[in-house]
């Protein structure tokens, strides 16, 4: 077995890195847009808003049924074939986009499930002291609900910084795409691999570490 | 405009809580039969029963948390429908302390007390915060204004949850029995508290079984029984001469140890 070669694996470092803008904007925009539309698909579910509540359980079920490098091969390669307006997706766009819907089912559920959570109490003490329906959600229910989802959708946003990889399959040069390129120049497979792997591991253990400090301070009120 | 075209119509002449034949149902239980109430300006009526009787549902209907079936409610005059403008008109008028506090944990007792002010009655944040520390010092809690509901204890969390109501300036008060989840040295500073709102001229309905504190405020018992009001009266008749059997019964059972 040949020794590893450490010199190779510095050098590729500072030539990764330019690349992982690409990746956590990718990464961020998806959580954002996921976000969005994971708190409009928890409320028409919680409040079973009619013929709405129907669609967002097929549009769960598709997005969880499905893996998400099919859903990726499905807007990048497919849907152009059938939306002539598609043409011109790109590699980044149908990532953020599959990474937004495929993502957005899960948390649509945690979300919910945090909003269903937060005692009927609560709305009983709100509605007693005048607030109306839309005050004691975005007062009450909303930040209560925050503090029980926080962890579940961390969990998300760390899955998803690391699914972003799959853009690469879309001829995307993001941190895996720069790897595999390096990695074929040089034939130093597994020092390139270990390489970008670690990067992964640093960020993901970095977003732990702000993971840790907001639930502290979502916690702050329940401390005894 | 016409809310306070209404409010000046009916202020003074009109009872602070009418019912007449009030009948509600869950699925099949006949929970409220035929309930006719009249609470004057200023009352303090105690009401009292088995449990499952329908005390607290009946108090719960006076704020629409929970609907009644048949039957007419006003308070203060305006009469309760399904329209929300007149829900919410009439539960800012109708403070409520429930035998769990259901103070907001997320906030502080003061951002609990001042929720109402700054965005039920859209006043100025400072205002709402003088207003609210006023009431603190009232059921003397202010020192711990800044702290979160779940450092404090029982008894502090039901009075800063009456501080929470009276700062919305509530025309009445209900509470659902509100030393029930107190321990035993807890309860007399939430009597005390209760004590004095009464002899402030607070229209209070009291679901409770502190039958001292019946005694010594109330201007009304009502006894109730499977929905049903079954007895009402001073408390000094209430307590020393009770006319129905059922009355006996429950009395004996609850001053008998």
């Amino acid at each position: 077995m040949n020794v590893l070669d450490v010199d190779y694996m510095v050098g590729l470092v500072p030539v990764l890195i330019r690349y992982l803008p690409l990746t956590l904007a990718m990464a961020v925009a998806g959580m954002a847009l996921a976000l969005v539309l994971a708190c409009g698909l928890a409320v028409i579910r919680v409040l079973r808003i009619p013929g709405l509540n129907g669609a967002t359980l097929l549009f769960i079920s598709f997005f969880r049924g499905t893996p998400l490098l099919v859903q990726l091969f499905l807007f990048y390669y497919g849907l152009p074939q059938v939306l002539a307006f598609l043409t011109q997706i790109n590699g980044v766009t149908a990532t953020i986009m599959g990474l937004t819907l495929h993502f957005s089912a899960y948390m649509a559920e945690s979300i919910r499930a945090a909003i269903v959570g937060v005692d009927r109490s609560q709305t009983e003490a709100a509605l007693s002291i005048g607030m109306t329906n839309g005050q004691l959600m975005r007062r009450i229910v909303l930040p209560q609900a925050t503090r029980v989802a926080v962890p579940t959708l961390m969990n998300y946003f760390i899955d998803m910084i690391k699914a972003t990889s799959l853009a690469f399959t879309l001829g995307v040069t993001e941190l895996m795409g720069a790897t595999q390129k390096e990695a074929a120049g040089s034939f130093l497979y597994f020092e390139a691999f270990i390489t970008v792997a670690i990067i992964y591991w640093l960020i993901v253990e970095g977003l732990a570490w702000f993971q840790r400090r907001l639930e502290t301070r979502l916690n702050e009120a329940y401390r005894r | 405009m016409n809310e306070q075209a209404t409010t000046a119509a009916n202020a003074d002449d009109a009872l602070m809580v009418e019912m007449r034949g009030l009948n509600k149902w869950f699925g099949d239980f006949h929970v409220l039969r035929e309930i006719y109430l009249e609470v004057e300006r200023g009352e303090r009526i105690v009401i009292c029963g088995p449990s499952g009787s329908g005390k607290s549902t009946l108090i719960r209907c006076i704020n629409h948390l929970e609907e009644f079936q048949k039957g007419d409610l006003s308070v203060g005059g305006l009469p309760m429908t399904q329209d929300v403008k007149r829900i919410e008109q009439i539960r800012r008028r109708v403070g409520m302390v429930f035998q769990h506090f259901n103070l907001f944990p997320h906030l502080t007792v003061l951002e609990n007390c001042c929720l109402s002010p700054i965005w039920v009655q859209k006043k100025p944040r400072k205002e709402a915060e003088a207003q609210a520390m006023n009431y603190l010092e009232r059921v003397q809690i202010a020192e711990q204004a800044l702290k979160y509901p779940g450092q404090l204890s029982g008894g502090q969390q039901q009075r800063v949850a009456i501080a929470r109501s009276l700062c919305m300036h509530p025309e009445v008060m209900l509470f659902d029995e509100p030393t029930s989840a107190l321990d035993p040295e807890m309860i007399k500073e939430v009597l005390d508290v209760m004590v004095e709102l009464a002899h402030e001229g607070m229209t209070m309905l009291c679901v409770t079984h502190e039958m001292g504190f019946a005694k010594t405020v109330a201007d009304r018992v009502i006894f109730m029984d499977q929905g049903q009001i079954i007895e009402e009266n001073a408390p000094e008749a209430f307590f020393n001469d009770p006319q129905s059997e059922r009355t006996q019964l429950f009395l004996s059972q609850i001053l008998g140890h």
